[in-house]
C-alpha cells in the first residue's frame, strides 16, 4: 500500500502536515460507514477496509520517522528493527550518558537541559535523514535507515523524559 | 505481558552489575543497541592471556527481558574460551528465558553483545 498515494502526495519526506490533515478529513468522509448505508454487504466490508487504510495512512505520514520508514518501504528497503541491532559505539555511549543523567534527574532544571539536547540531537539526526532520503543512491538510503533506528532510541528517551517530568510534579 | 521466573529472577537479581575499568588492558567491551525499544546494552569480559573469560560485567538499560538475557550471559561465558562464548546463540538465550516472540530481539542483542565484545578482542589482539 502506497500511502503517498492514497493521499494524493508525492513520495517525498518533507510534506504539509495542513494539507495531509485536510485530505485525511476528505477521504474519511467519502469512506465513512454511514455513507454505505443501503449500499450491499460487500461494498461496506470495502468502505471498513478502506477506513482502516485512511486511519492507517494518516498515522504513517503523520509522523515524521514513521513516514520515513514508509519511504524506505516503497523503495524496498526493509529496516528489520527487531532483528538489526546499533553497534555505532560512539552514538551508544552517548546513548547510555543519557540513560544516566535521566537517573539522576532532581529538578524540573535538569529537566529542561535535557529536553534540549536531547533535541538539538534530534534536529540533527532528522536533517540528515532528510539529506539521505533526498539522494538516489542506494547507499544514501541504508544511511537513511541508520537515522532512523538512531531516531527511535531518542523517542525513546524522550518518552522516559516525560514520564520523569510528570513523576517530578506528583 | 507475563514474564517467566527466570526472567524474573534475573530482573530482579541481576548477575554481575557494574563495569570494569576499561583502561585494563584485559578488558574488552561490547557495546549494541535494540531500536525496537531502545535498549542498550554493554558486555565487558576481562579475557586472560589464554582467551579465557575470566569474568563479565553489564549494564543495560531495557525492559526485563534485556537486563535477563545480558544477565545470563554474564554468566554463561565465565570460565569460557572465546571460542565457546563466540558459539553462544541468541536462541540459546531465548529457550533458556522462555521469551516470548516479541522479546526475541532481546536475546540477539545480548549474543550482538558478546560479538561486539569478541571483535574488540580480536582487533585488539591483531595490533
Amino acid at each position: 500500500m502506497n500511502y503517498f498515494e492514497l493521499f494524493n502526495f508525492s513520495p517525498a519526506f518533507q510534506i504539509d502536515l495542513t494539507v495531509l490533515a485536510e485530505r485525511y478529513r476528505e477521504l474519511q468522509r467519502t469512506v465513512h460507514p454511514d455513507n454505505f448505508a443501503n449500499a450491499s454487504e460487500q461494498q461496506k466490508l470495502l468502505a471498513v477496509q478502506r477506513t482502516a487504510q485512511v486511519n492507517d495512512g494518516y498515522q504513517a505520514l503523520k509522523n515524521p520517522v514513521r513516514r520515513a520508514e514508509h519511504i524506505l518501504f516503497l523503495r524496498g528497503i526493509d529496516i528489520s528493527h527487531e532483528t538489526t541491532t546499533v553497534k555505532d559505539t560512539a552514538f551508544l555511549m552517548q546513548q547510555m550518558e543519557w540513560r544516566e543523567a535521566l537517573e539522576e534527574i532532581t529538578s524540573v532544571d535538569d529537566v529542561a537541559s535535557l529536553y534540549d539536547e536531547f533535541s538539538d540531537y534530534q534536529k540533527l539526526l532528522t536533517a540528515h535523514l532528510s539529506l539521505m532520503l533526498a539522494s538516489d543512491n542506494v547507499n544514501d538510503w541504508s544511511m537513511a535507515a541508520d537515522d532512523i533506528r538512531k531516531l527511535k532510541f531518542m523517542i525513546k528517551l524522550h518518552d522516559e523524559l516525560v514520564r520523569i517530568e510528570d513523576a517530578l510534579y506528583d | 505481558m507475563a514474564y517467566s521466573e527466570k526472567v524474573i529472577d534475573h530482573y530482579e537479581n541481576p548477575r554481575n552489575v557494574g563495569s570494569f575499568d576499561k583502561n585494563d588492558p584485559s578488558v574488552v567491551t561490547g557495546m549494541v543497541g535494540a531500536p525496537a525499544c531502545g535498549d542498550v546494552m554493554k558486555l565487558q569480559l576481562k579475557i586472560d592471556g589464554n582467551g579465557v573469560i575470566e569474568d563479565a560485567k553489564f549494564k543495560t538499560y531495557g525492559c526485563g527481558s534485556a537486563i535477563a538475557s545480558s544477565s545470563l550471559v554474564t554468566e554463561w561465558v565465565k570460565g569460557k574460551t572465546i571460542e565457546q562464548a563466540a558459539e553462544i546463540k541468541n536462541t540459546d538465550i531465548a529457550e533458556e528465558l522462555a521469551l516470548p516472540p516479541v522479546k526475541i530481539h532481546c536475546s540477539i542483542l545480548a549474543e550482538d553483545a558478546i560479538k561486539a565484545a569478541l571483535d574488540e578482542y580480536k582487533s585488539k589482539q591483531a595490533k
